[in-house]
């Protein structure tokens, strides 16, 4: 063996030393790549445009995570040619600071929704949430009929905006007291097409600021 | 020299059976999903039965359930047969068992009835990730203190992948899983949007890396040898693999999130080390087949060694592939079609599931206190079922991913787009109709595994077997930590 080896044998001799030796090594890569994102110069500060989701939407965007909708649709529309003309401008950072945790999704089985905020009327929304193939014939997305009879508790989104509002979302108490008035009467359905229909509306239509570019530009 | 210590392999057979349970609920699941993408009307407008909420529970099922248990179990066998010892703490090494499975029972249950925090491959809600975090540092006691009682004193190379494996995943699912908790059945992440998306992938990407990949090497680097009744090829080669992979690896997870918000800087960085990766994982991967060289007739007589050349031969190709798709060029083709699903089960059914198979066939007879499976036809039957079902699966979703990332960008002479969304999902529909032929056939080779394990465990299902003891070496001068008496 050559003379290098017996700095080695000490490391495979030793158990203690070998399981040290590996958790150094395995938190190099995570230390170097997700520490500076906390740092100053890539903090992503919400823009003007952008505001924590209101009640309805909050319970909607809920809802999307639990239906599991993230399994086949993106939220990200990548700075590529073909897809700014598929689905309009290239997601910017700022745009999914409020989201806990984040719906960029890894599969297209459907189009993306990153900008999909009035593309499609609302009466179209909901009915194809409820029976996709009666407005996409050859669609494969499964049929969601129950959100239509599902109503949605006032008492528990407070208590989300709450604990949203302690891992540092700008909710004030009067917001969270008007919760109950704004999701008076509405079912799960109502709830995911306001969210659906507020997707990727919060920054000006025909492209962003240049404020808002940082970190994201191609 | 006398011993009446023996090996306890109580805990193992425990892990093997679930492990046999779990593959073939896992895989079912899978296919049912496959299923329901190429005919809608199988989700039958219920809710947990529906294809968004169901996929989790396949992930789950087959990665943690099945690739978990098979993993646990390989490990305490593996860790006490190099250590010439029995597993330290018995209670403990029980508690692991009985605490990862009802971890695994709660998740399968709770994500269909849409109690998920939405993070791939760490859906559980909270109080799961809390008892998976408790028996993963039971896991972890037990192996270092089993590691601390050897009586060999080299730690052999299975045992460093097995370290790392149970180190570096404990790491990820602690500091992916970091929430503040609603109620019982909903968290939000402490972190958001671009940050949340880089956590999720470097756990993502390492429980590839560490689950997928580090464990199953641990399997690899015990189980070749053993059947090729040959040893390692190259003990250096494999020490620069090891701490090649180990460190490599947790840089590569930003290539799930080229082109999008995530700055730059971080999407090349992981380009770059997901292409110097690929010198580790071939190096493994090549020391494995090597190991094989003066033994290749083996492949005619046994097919257990046939299930292990061919997962090396697929490990090889899936992290050629893997590598290549991390190129930016590549992925802005590759990424969120059918390719990436193709590159997965390439490396899930062939890599992972098909050293597991060959481990359990090779590590069943002696844990259940049998010369051999109950049938070598059944292994030879199963062998050809899973060929033939993943290659179906595997070159399915190959011509679908790609058919896709075509149509998608294919732009007319004045820069529009030449197809609406929908044709790419008519254009593939046929593919999907072939994906789920061969998760079919894959799942009837598990079935016909576990009816051939049922058949092996006759006789510890009577309680006929002795528990087999433990060979003390003849100690070595001034050993360290020095041999412990042989008592039972």
């Amino acid at each position: 063996m050559a003379r290098g080896y017996k700095y080695f044998e000490a490391v495979e001799k030793h158990a203690g030393l070998l399981g040290v030796g590996i958790a150094i090594m395995v938190s190099l890569g995570g230390l170097a790549e997700i520490t500076p994102l906390f740092m100053r110069a890539h903090q992503v500060e919400a823009p003007a445009g952008v505001k924590p989701y209101d009640p309805l939407r909050l319970a909607g965007k809920d809802i999307y995570v639990r239906e599991g909708c993230y399994l086949c649709h993106t939220q990200m529309i990548r700075a590529l040619r073909a897809e700014t003309e598929r689905y309009g401008h290239y997601s910017v950072a700022e745009e999914s600071v409020y989201d806990r945790p984040h719906q960029w999704g890894s599969k297209r089985t459907g189009p993306d929704l990153a900008r999909v905020g009035g593309k499609y009327s609302d009466a179209w929304q909901r009915m194809h949430l409820l029976d996709p193939r009666k407005v996409v014939p050859v669609s494969n997305m499964p049929a969601y009929s129950w959100l239509e009879h599902e109503t949605i508790d006032a008492d528990d989104i407070m208590a989300r905006m709450r604990t949203l509002r302690r891992l540092g979302e700008p909710y004030s108490d009067a917001e969270i007291a008007e919760a109950p008035k704004a999701l008076e009467g509405k079912t799960a359905l109502d709830a995911l097409v306001a969210y659906l229909q507020g997707l990727g509306t919060s920054l000006p239509a025909n492209g962003t600021s240049e404020a808002s570019d940082g970190g994201a530009a191609p | 020299m006398h011993t009446n210590e023996t090996y306890n392999d109580h805990v193992v057979r425990l892990f093997l059976l679930a492990a046999a349970v779990w593959g073939i609920i896992g895989m079912s699941i899978g296919v049912f999903a496959a299923a329901q993408l190429a005919w809608p009307a199988l989700n039958f407008d219920i809710p947990w039965l529906t294809f968004s909420r169901l996929r989790p529970d396949h992930t789950f099922g087959v990665i943690f359930a099945f690739g978990g248990s098979a993993l646990m179990g390989t490990c305490y066998y593996v860790v006490q047969r190099t250590g010439h010892t029995r597993l330290a703490h018995p209670r403990l090494a029980n508690f692991t068992f009985w605490g990862w499975q009802l971890a695994c029972v709660l998740a399968m249950v709770t994500m269909p009835l849409g109690i998920t925090q939405s993070k791939e491959y760490a859906e559980p809600e909270w109080f799961i990730d809390i008892l998976v975090a408790v028996v993963w540092v039971s896991l972890g006691i037990v192996f270092f203190s089993t590691l601390a009682r050897r009586r060999i004193q080299h730690i052999y190379v299975a045992n460093w992948y097995y370290g790392a494996f149970i180190i570096a995943v404990g790491l990820l699912h602690i500091v992916n899983n970091l929430a503040l908790p609603v109620s019982l059945t909903k968290s939000y992440p402490i972190y958001s949007g671009v940050v949340d998306a880089m956590v999720q992938w470097w756990y993502g990407h390492n429980a590839v890396a560490f689950f997928l990949t580090a464990g199953f090497l641990g399997m690899m680097y015990y189980f070749v040898p053993r059947q090729a009744q040959q040893p390692l090829w190259s003990y250096r080669f494999s020490i620069v693999n090891f701490w090649a992979l180990i460190s490599v690896y947790m840089w590569a997870g930003s290539h799930h999130l080229m082109y999008t918000a995530l700055p730059d800087w971080v999407q090349s960085v992981g380009m770059a080390f997901s292409l110097v990766l690929l010198m580790p994982s071939w190096g493994s991967a090549a020391n494995g087949l090597l190991t094989f060289n003066g033994s290749w007739l083996k492949l005619k007589e046994d097919p257990a060694a046939k299930f292990m050349v061919l997962s090396l031969v697929f490990y090889a190709a899936s992290t050629f592939e893997g590598s290549m798709m991390a190129i930016k060029t590549v992925n802005s083709l590759s990424h969120y079609t059918d390719w990436t699903i193709a590159h997965v089960h390439s490396g899930s059914l062939g890599w992972v599931a098909m050293i597991t198979i060959g481990s359990l066939y090779a590590m069943a007879p002696r844990a259940l206190g049998r010369p051999a499976m109950h049938s070598r036809r059944a292994m030879e039957i199963h062998f050809w079922l899973h060929i033939a079902g993943l290659l179906m699966y595997v070159l399915a979703m190959w011509t679908a991913g790609v058919t896709e990332g075509l149509m998608w960008r294919a732009t007319n002479a004045d820069g529009s787009l030449v197809y609406p969304f929908i044709d790419s999902l008519i254009a593939i529909k046929p593919m999907y109709w072939v994906r789920f032929l061969g998760g079919c056939l894959i799942v009837s080779g598990m079935v016909v595994m576990a009816w051939n394990l049922w058949h092996t465990a006759a006789h510890a299902r009577k309680r006929l077997i002795t528990p087999i003891p433990v060979p003390i070496p003849e100690p070595v001068a001034h050993q360290v930590p020095a041999p412990l008496p042989a008592v039972g």
